[in-house]
């Protein structure tokens, strides 16, 4: 026999669930970043396989601007270095501090894909010029994308953290592991994606 | 600053749902209504692409395209093999038993993300709709369940848009229900379970768990560079553009060849479950068996391009992947023959559960014995996409894991409902489709040898007679399926009462009322070390006393 009673109670064992195993939401986000690795690695294989085995333009007629994205190479690594200082601050409980780490976070992801669509505008390709164009703008698009995915995330957590009553503290400081997780994760995918694009 | 946390509203209101009949149509959280959610919704799409099955099969009866036009024919079979695939088998073998059982085995009240996971469910209804009504707009996908371009990408577009946008929703609900199985798994046990304790199907769908984490994200990926080349024109994977179709084709197999063990492994764990209760007997070589799923992981990450040997893989490619594949008959092998083991000497019990997962073993020898064949270049050169490798894989899929599925239900009903199943019906059923299916699938080896192509509606009339007995086979299997929902229906309403542990299991969900409370267990778990303990003196230590006494 059901009754809502014993739902409850059984609500009340989930939660304690949870609480029990801390680590477990931590534990679920990192298998979600190795599928989403894999998701790039597949993108990965498949340009280099194109660039292997057919014969693409650019090596020869396009000469890829290197500043640019070395720029954004830079911009992503200083970002990295930031979050942790903002993770850090929650740690000291400077909740101003940390705050203000995580605007500097996001602003650098922002001036990031500014930085990329300006490049964007000036690369001398369209997306369906040839499949070098084609992939090149599937793979940093692709990319743009998580970036844009983390930079909200980032100022949902700088929100949070602002809002009176706080909901991110030293106890509950998942939403912000999470998020800094997931950006260490996207620059690790960008340093990959910077070799093997501009530097091979 | 110090800064109070407010309690969580969100968290408490879980506790408000629905009860009784009406949770199983409703947004639940409960793992045991998600696991029966996820067999019924997967029931009825299994029904549908029987339809389509008996449709086609009915256009194959005279060697003439008579029945329906040839497009139609192509969608009806392309629909028929997605259905089949990604909306019957992987969400049943693992969605409905790995969300029923799993917390059981590991001892836990629910999965680790119970939200995630009716997300996950919920996301396969509506993906299936969509898919099926894009035949009735304009025209379902026409390019087989491969959608290998170019074909893909010059067939009409809006049903393969359709049939992309459902695969990437379905994928989706896989990826999530794969990370909350890890998570489960390997994280919720209850103190003092030891890996090396838990249950063979916990085994199995960390395996498929692990392989759909690393797999199915490249398939989205490739599905999404392919729904550029069909919406914005680019040229991944059109030649005509400099694309390269063999780039997709690795890729599509580097999901695709692991997808066949996301649909047997899970199914090799419940047949291991299955089989010791009925021959009462500890299931034989525990460690093997675990060594063996995780050694099939590992070989069916590298074997992919088996599916490639006519698509001008180089020699040295096709020599690397013959000798992996060949590779996978070892660990097969062995759980092979622990399977016959446990049933050695066993006092068995010949009813409907167990007949069916002995006819699992019979088909999946035959299965895999051609698919050993199938491995080596110079025979598949010969029969590559004729029917000679539709009759192989339906022996693997319909053969093994849907053979499973039949032989699950009957062996876990009485945990779902409280009843039992009529075991006479139940024969009737395990005939008619044992029979139904060799008589449709074992001739079309003949078929495949002599050269009749597949995926076409017309054929060489020397073939006729033979596609007539290969019909004859699906009519049966389409029979079959009658006594079996008279059954199930009929018993969950007249059925005799099961009592809590019918088949005096000592796996952990059978310690509990059936069909279970909400919270699975009235006070503690069991701690239940020893699953397959039958016959053993030990026993008793390990199983709680009112278990021993309900054994008397
Ligand atoms: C109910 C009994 C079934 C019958 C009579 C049946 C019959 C058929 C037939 C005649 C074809 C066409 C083969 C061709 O022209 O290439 C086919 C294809 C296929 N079937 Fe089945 N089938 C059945 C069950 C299943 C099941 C349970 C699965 C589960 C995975 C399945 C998966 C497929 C796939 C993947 C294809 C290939 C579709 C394609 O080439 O795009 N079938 N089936
Ligand atoms: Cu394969």
């Amino acid at each position: 026999m059901t009754t809502i009673s014993s739902v409850d109670k059984k609500a009340e064992e989930l939660t304690s669930q949870t609480e029990e195993h801390p680590d477990l939401r931590l534990f679920g986000l990192v298998s979600f970043l190795v599928a989403d690795g894999m998701t790039f690695a597949g993108f990965f294989a498949a340009y280099l396989t194109f660039k292997a085995v057919n014969p693409l333009l650019p090596d020869a007629i396009y000469e890829l601007e290197l500043p640019l994205p070395t720029l954004n190479t830079i911009l992503l690594l200083v970002s990295s270095a930031t979050f942790h200082r903002a993770g850090k601050a929650l740690e000291a409980k400077e909740s101003e501090k940390c705050q203000r780490w995580l605007l500097i976070t996001a602003g650098l992801g922002i001036a990031f894909l500014v930085s990329q669509m300006f490049e964007y505008f000036t690369l001398p390709f369209g997306l369906t010029d040839n499949l070098y164009a084609s992939t090149f703008y599937a793979l940093t698009g692709f990319h743009g994308l998580h970036v844009t995915l983390g930079a909200i995330m980032i100022l949902i957590v700088w929100w949070q953290a602002r809002s009176p009553g706080g909901r991110i503290t030293t106890e509950n400081k998942f939403p912000l592991e999470a998020a800094e997780l997931y950006w260490h994760f996207v620059d690790g995918i960008w340093v990959i994606l910077f070799i093997i694009l501009y530097l091979l | 600053m110090s800064i109070s946390v407010p309690p969580n509203t969100e968290q408490s209101s879980k506790g408000i749902q629905p009860t009784g009949w009406l949770r199983y149509f409703s947004f639940s959280l409960d793992h045991k209504v998600i696991g029966l959610q996820y067999l019924v919704c997967g029931f009825i799409f299994y029904l549908i692409g029987g339809a389509l099955a008996s449709a086609i099969r009915i256009e194959l009866t005279s060697p003439i395209s008579d029945f329906m036009p040839r497009d139609v024919y192509n969608q009806v079979l392309t629909l028929h093999g997605t259905i089949m695939i990604f909306l019957w088998i992987v969400p049943v073998v693992n969605g409905a038993f790995g969300n029923y059982l799993i917390p059981f085995y590991v001892g836990a009240r629910d999965m680790a993300f119970p939200r995630l996971n009716a997300v996950a469910f919920w996301l396969i209804p509506p993906a299936g709709l969509m898919l099926i009504s894009s035949y009735f707009i304009n025209g379902a996908a026409q390019s087989g369940w491969t959608a290998y371009p170019p074909l893909s990408i010059t067939t009409p577009a809006a049903g393969q848009i359709v049939w992309i946008l459902s695969v990437l929703l379905l994928g989706g609900s896989s990826i999530f229900g794969g990370i909350n199985f890890i998570a489960t798994i390997l994280k919720l046990r209850r103190p003092g379970l030891k890996l090396m304790q838990l249950p063979m199907y916990c085994w199995a769908m960390l395996g498929t768990s692990i392989l759909v984490v690393l797999s199915t994200p490249v398939l989205a990926g490739t599905l999404i560079l392919l729904s550029f080349d069909i919406v914005a024109h680019t040229g991944f994977f059109n030649p005509s553009l400099g694309g390269n179709v063999i780039v997709y084709q690795h890729l599509f197999w580097f999901y695709s060849h692991p997808a066949v063990y996301i649909m047997v492994l899970p199914a090799f764990g419940l047949v291991s479950e299955i089989l010791p209760v009925h021959s009462r007997k500890p299931l034989f070589g525990y460690a093997t068996m675990v060594y063996s799923i995780m050694g099939i992981v590992v070989l069916g990450l590298v074997v992919w391009a088996h599916h490639m040997f006519t698509s001008g893989t180089p020699p040295w490619m096709r020599l690397f992947f013959t000798i992996a594949t060949s590779f996978i008959a070892v660990p097969t092998g062995i759980k092979f023959f622990n399977w016959v083991a446990t049933l050695w000497g066993g006092r068995i019990s010949l009813n409907s559960a167990i007949l069916f997962s002995c006819g699992f073993i019979v088909n999946f020898v035959l299965g895999g014995i051609t698919g050993v064949a199938l491995a080596q270049v110079p025979f598949d050169v010969h029969v590559h996409d004729t029917y000679f490798v539709v009759a192989h894989f339906h022996y693997i899929v319909y053969g093994g894991s849907v053979f499973v599925i039949f032989s699950s239900i009957y062996h876990w009903y009485p945990k779902f409902t409280g009843k039992m199943l009529d075991e006479k019906l139940g024969k009737i059923h395990f005939l008619l489709t044992f029979i139904g299916f060799n008589l449709c699938f074992a001739p079309q080896h003949w078929l495949g040898l002599n050269g009749m192509p597949r995926r076409v509606a017309e054929y060489d009339p020397q073939f006729t007679f033979v596609n007539q007995i290969s019909s004859v086979g699906a009519l049966l299997m389409a029979l079959s399926t009658l006594p079996f929902l008279w059954n199930v229906f009929h018993s969950a309403f007249r059925g005799e009462s099961s009592g809590d542990n019918p088949w005096q299991a000592l796996t952990p969900e059978w310690l509990t009322s059936s069909p279970p409370p909400v919270e699975n267990w009235v006070g503690e778990p069991p701690l239940v070390t020893k699953p397959y303990g039958y016959g053993q003196s030990q026993l008793s230590k390990e199983i709680p006393n009112s278990f021993i006494e309900d054994k008397k």
